[in-house]
């Protein structure tokens, strides 16, 4: 596959030159050109056996099942941490289910079906794809060598993915599909081929609430993997160690435990994955026994000094290697901390360690690393629905992102395929604006949030950062995110209608912040929220009689204005609360 | 810190003492009169309106009472109308005098320091505490919706693009500030809000004192605590607003206790950012309560007391320390405040001891710089046939707007703001030069930035022809510790950087003179 880099910056550089939102432009040279590991991948120090900042509260609670009442506040919970941001009618129809034992059952039954792969959206004033026409989906056509289209489907590609994170149902596969993203990271911006990323992407999608071993070995052969970690160039007579390493480091052993794998282990497993390359036509791998190392791999007492025996059939010989690394304790431990830190808390402290990971990894390895009964056991227990531990989870950019318009039941406005592709462009960027874009992970290892040591979620908030996360919620409650043909904004009245009372102002408060932040708001800042419905005003009529004063006649532009204003400043401001970016 | 200790070293702050604040020692030094005499002198200052906002429908018959109509008032309201011989009287007149609870605002008024416009309003009054509260805030027509606010327009005509290119040299700090309300609708430009928001005094400290309020010991209470202070430092104005509060103070004794007086406590807090160097042109404080339906006087007591008597003493009392403090800080010749409130009251009392909502009321506009007396007549006051009556607009709030816009901020075009032509009220000594196109009073347009600095900071300044030029520098005690510039300057707008090498950190003087003219500026080393 030649390298795309030059046409990839020119990609960028024109992306930048039509003017997205002064605050989504990202200069060309940004993006990370390096796809070899740099050393801020490795700062994050081992998991020593005893984890803990004194100035980092402990959260409490094990695994056993929750059997506590199931109220509103659990069912938001829920929703907040397996979805990316809780809708009023999806909250319902939770708490409807009766039981968390029901609940957790629910969010992890996908759709049997995975969504329809993406079209042609993106033909418009600057670029016409010579091969697909609008409407059409682009997912099975040849790589387009001069680069060009590529570039418009990855924009295509990304943009598809967050319109299903906006628009998916209450279950959880959505962000299991962003927890392997981030797992098995890769960057589109390097591996810049639509079709390729979209098939990688569909495959973590599909894979989601599978099974760990299979899924390591479907991303093992798949192009996307291939070429980014150079799998394709591993050869008998020049074996590649990249992906090799990456496999154990990354992906399986970790590096939590003082008893590691050797170098030497290292070279082996990449002998052992020699011969693999990408059919460039249909960007599916195959194997070629001509590059394969066929002499038996000798791995060190790490392994129990497993002997990998040579075969001309590659994939005997990557089964065997997926046994011996899946034999190991610390490929369940490694995977259970990092489902744990991407739902839970980032803390994993002695009593976590032993309450919550350790029996949690003796789970997946009973069930032969089938997802299932891990995440079930996890979501179910008293230990996720413990009170004190809600809401100490920082929201990512794409939580962010996609939370705001969730909360407020947005969808991407699609007057034209045009206005939806720079809708979605829109908002991709406004997100890489606070650090985070699918498809674009910094490196190999994912994003910090969910690594690096002692700072994690911390990791997300910056003066900069903060402020676009601001800047975005402000624009939608305000204003608009507009296209040629669409307006992206909050029906204010709409949101406040859904509610049981809208024309008492504390029960709306009340209810519009169960919804939207993770614990209860001090009294102050309630009295402030409410000063905003009444101006000021000491009396809670005035919002009820303006309310009412509205639904009786809602064509009356002064009174619906009267009170869309109010709910406009009230939401604006709930957004731009701290509250708000934690869940 | 919590409010106590920033409260504790605010008063430290008077007797000179250092403190280490945010890992900088400030010397906040008192203004000395050298200080005080060049900052005045020179004007390196913009003029500043402060709003007063009484939420609610003021009953301004019983604040500002026409006592020639005493008679036929006290039919319309028996037990409401304060007793004649307790009506405070003020210099000149016999017609009109204050509320028993106003001593401080009398004072003020005999002083010279008060005009009174009667009767304010808009035509066709809408009745609704909100629509009329954003009639007020947008200067809109009675029957208009508008979104943006009379002073955010004003505020994107003087500064124009905002908030791109913002803060920058010559507007270094937040155009406005609102305390105790969250974005008014005045203060709403379009798109962008023009203003920033303290939501109250306690919220003031914690964002200028580096600890926020405290959150609850969990997982939760701690990442709270750490964004919340990320987006403290994340606020464009931090730095600016910071700065301005560590330095600045309040010299007046008449500022009741905190907590006494909850907008004395507002307005003190404005004192402190003008005293601490804050070019922000325009703040907004608020205080409620005024919708007194039921029980504005105390059933027992009688009419002098309850709460309409309370928020009158409290809106007396802030504002009388208020303008004490701003004449001793030296910042009285440029700072005006002005009362509004979204509507009067009827003129009848009704059956709760109290008023129903009101059209017309009288604007209070304070300030050494405002021409004193009373603008208008008394309302005359009708037969009461349904208890519904109030008092007729005498003068439109879009004219008031127009003559703050106009002799106050010096806009040549005050009807650009707000769509038509009102009539000019003689309220507000214009701006010396009598040139009504620029902001500012100095002729050289004198400035620095960043400030407050640490190593280097640059000096701006505008000649209006070319000359020799000196930029001196003083310390408080009016030593001068540096020359920073001496020689020919051409035409236009300059700049000269300093870097300080061996200032200690504190507040200076540093003064422009061009022949016999001369502006002065304020630094302050971090």
């Amino acid at each position: 596959m030649p390298e795309q880099t030059l046409s990839r910056r020119h990609f960028f550089r024109d992306l930048a030159a039509k003017g997205l939102p002064a605050l989504a432009n990202r200069p060309a040279g940004s993006l990370r050109d390096d796809k070899s590991l740099q050393d801020d991948k490795r700062d994050h120090p081992a998991l020593a056996p005893t984890l803990r900042w004194d100035d980092k509260p402990a959260v409490v609670g094990d695994l056993t099942p929750y059997n506590g009442p199931w109220t509103p506040e659990l069912a938001n919970h829920l929703l907040r941490r397996l979805t990316f941001g809780a809708r009023k009618t999806e909250a319902d129809q939770i708490l409807a289910l009766g039981s968390a034992d029901a609940a957790v059952d629910f969010m992890l039954t996908p759709p049997a079906s995975l969504p329809d792969p993406p079209v042609n959206n993106y033909n418009g004033p600057d670029f016409t794809d010579p091969t697909i026409p609008p409407g059409e989906t682009w997912v099975n056509v040849p790589y387009d060598f001069t680069g060009e289209a590529e570039g418009y489907r990855i924009e295509s590609w990304r943009g598809w993915w967050l319109r299903h994170m906006i628009q998916e149902p209450a279950n959880i596969r959505e962000k299991m599909t962003l927890f392997w993203h981030n797992h098995f990271a890769i960057q589109a911006s390097i591996v810049f081929v639509g079709r390729a990323m979209y098939q990688h992407n569909q495959l973590l999608r599909a894979d989601a609430l599978g099974n760990f071993k299979t899924l390591v070995k479907d991303v093992t052969l798949d192009a996307s993997m291939l070429f980014y970690l150079n799998g394709y160039l591993n050869d008998k007579d020049a074996p590649d160690e990249n992906y090799a390493r990456e496999l154990q480091e990354l992906f399986t052993i970790g590096k939590d435990s003082p008893d590691q794998y050797t170098e030497d282990d290292v070279v082996a497993a990449a002998r052992v994955l020699t011969g693999w390359r990408i059919n460039v036509v249909d960007l599916t791998s195959f194997f070629d026994p001509t590059a394969h190392d066929t002499t038996d791999k000798q791995f060190s007492n790490f392994y129990n000094n497993t002997t990998i025996q040579g075969n001309v059939n590659g994939e005997v010989e990557l089964d065997a290697l997926l046994d011996m690394l899946f034999a190991k304790n610390q490929t369940a431990e490694y995977i259970c901390r990092k489902l744990y830190r991407f739902f839970v808390y980032y803390v994993i402290d002695d009593a976590v360690e032993t309450d919550v990971i350790q029996p949690l990894a003796q789970i997946m390895r009973d069930n032969n690393y089938e997802m299932e009964p891990v995440l079930s056991t996890l979501f179910k227990s008293e230990h996720f629905f413990e009170a004190y531990n809600m809401g100490g989870y920082i929201k990512s950019p794409v939580d962010q992102v996609v939370g705001v318009m969730r909360n407020f039941n947005l969808d991407v406005p699609a007057s034209t395929l045009y206005d939806e592709w720079l809708m979605l462009l829109y908002l991709n960027y406004l997100g890489n604006a606070m650090q985070m874009m699918p498809g674009e992970p910094p490196n190999v290892a994912g994003w910090p949030a969910w690594r690096q040591a002692p700072q994690y979620y911390r990791n997300w908030i910056t003066a900069d950062t903060i402020r676009n996360r601001n800047v975005y919620s402000d624009i939608l409650s305000l204003y608009a995110l507009q296209t040629d043909n669409d307006d992206l904004t909050i029906d204010h009245i709409a949101f406040a209608e859904q509610f049981a009372n809208p024309e008492d102002p504390n029960l709306l408060i009340d209810d519009t912040l169960r919804l939207l932040l993770p614990q209860p708001l001090s009294a102050i800042k309630k009295g402030l929220l409410k000063g905003i419905l009444l101006s000021g005003q000491a009396t809670d009529a005035y919002w009820t009689s303006a309310w009412i004063a509205y639904q009786n006649n809602p064509t009356d532009q002064m009174a619906m204005e009267t009170v869309r204003f109010r709910l406009s400043i009230l939401h604006k401001y709930i957004m731009s609360l701290p509250e708000y970016q934690l869940i | 810190m919590k409010r106590r200790k920033f409260l504790q070293y605010a008063g430290l702050a008077a007797g000179a003492a250092t403190f280490p604040l945010n890992g900088f020692s400030i010397n906040p030094l008192p203004r000395l009169p050298f200080l005080q005499a060049l900052a005045a002198s020179g004007n390196p200052y913009e003029r500043v309106l402060v709003l007063v906002q009484l939420i609610g429908g003021n009953d301004g018959l019983n604040t500002f009472i026409p006592l020639d109509q005493y008679d036929k008032l006290a039919g319309a309201r028996p037990d409401l109308l304060i007793p004649e011989n307790q009506v405070l009287s003020i210099d000149g007149t016999l017609a009109n005098g204050l509320h028993p609870s106003m001593a401080h605002l009398r004072n003020m008024y005999n002083d010279g320091l008060v005009s009174v416009v009667q009767s304010v309003g808009y035509p066709n009054q809408d009745y609704s505490h909100f629509r009329s509260t954003d009639i007020w805030m947008s200067a809109s027509d009675s029957e208009e919706f508008l979104e943006t606010g009379w002073l955010g327009r004003y505020l994107m005509s003087e500064y124009p693009g905002y908030p791109t290119g913002y803060p920058n040299p010559d507007m270094p700090d937040p155009l406005a500030i609102q305390i105790g309300s969250i974005i008014s609708l005045a203060l709403m430009g379009d798109p962008n809000p023009m203003g920033f928001a303290i939501s109250d005094p306690d919220a003031f400290y914690q964002f200028i004192s580096d600890f926020p309020e405290p959150a609850p010991n969990t997982p939760y209470g701690n990442e709270l605590e750490y964004i919340r202070l990320v987006t403290n430092q994340a606020e464009t104005y931090y730095d600016a607003i910071k700065g301005a509060a560590d330095v600045g103070q309040n010299l007046s004794a008449m500022y009741p206790a905190p907590g006494a007086n909850r907008l004395a406590d507002q307005l003190k807090i404005v004192a402190q950012l003008i005293s601490g160097g804050l070019k922000t042109p325009v703040y907004i404080v608020t205080l409620d309560g005024f919708d007194t339906h039921s029980e504005q006087i105390d059933m027992t007591m009688g009419p002098t007391v309850g709460n309409h008597a309370e928020l009158l003493r409290l809106l007396s009392e802030a504002v009388g320390a208020f303008q004490d403090d701003l004449k001793l800080i030296g910042a009285d010749d440029r700072v005006a405040g002005m009362t509004f409130s979204e509507f009067g009251r009827t003129i009848a009392e009704n059956a709760s001891f109290g008023t129903d909502h009101g059209a017309g009321a009288p604007v209070f506009v304070f300030g050494k710089k405002v021409i004193p007396g009373i603008i208008g007549t008394n309302p005359d006051i009708p037969q009461i046939t349904n208890g519904s009556e109030d008092v007729p607009m005498q003068h439109d709030f879009r004219s008031v707007y127009a003559s703050a816009l106009q002799d106050w901020f010096g806009i040549e075009n005050p009807e650009s703001i707000l769509s038509e032509t009102y009539p000019i009220l003689p309220i507000f000594e214009a701006p010396v030069s009598g040139v009504h196109n620029t902001r500012g009073i100095d002729p050289f347009a004198l400035g620095n930035f960043p400030n407050p600095f640490q190593g280097a900071t640059t000096i701006r300044f505008t000649m209006p022809e070319s000359a020799q030029a000196r930029i001196v520098l003083y310390d408080p005690s009016g030593r001068l510790v540096d020359t920073v510039a001496d020689r020919y300057f051409a035409a236009g707008e300059n700049q000269v950087s300093y870097r300080n090498n061996s200032l200690p950190a504190g507040q200076y003087v540093y003064r422009l003179e061009v022949g016999t003219k001369w502006a002065a500026g304020m630094m302050l080393v971090k």
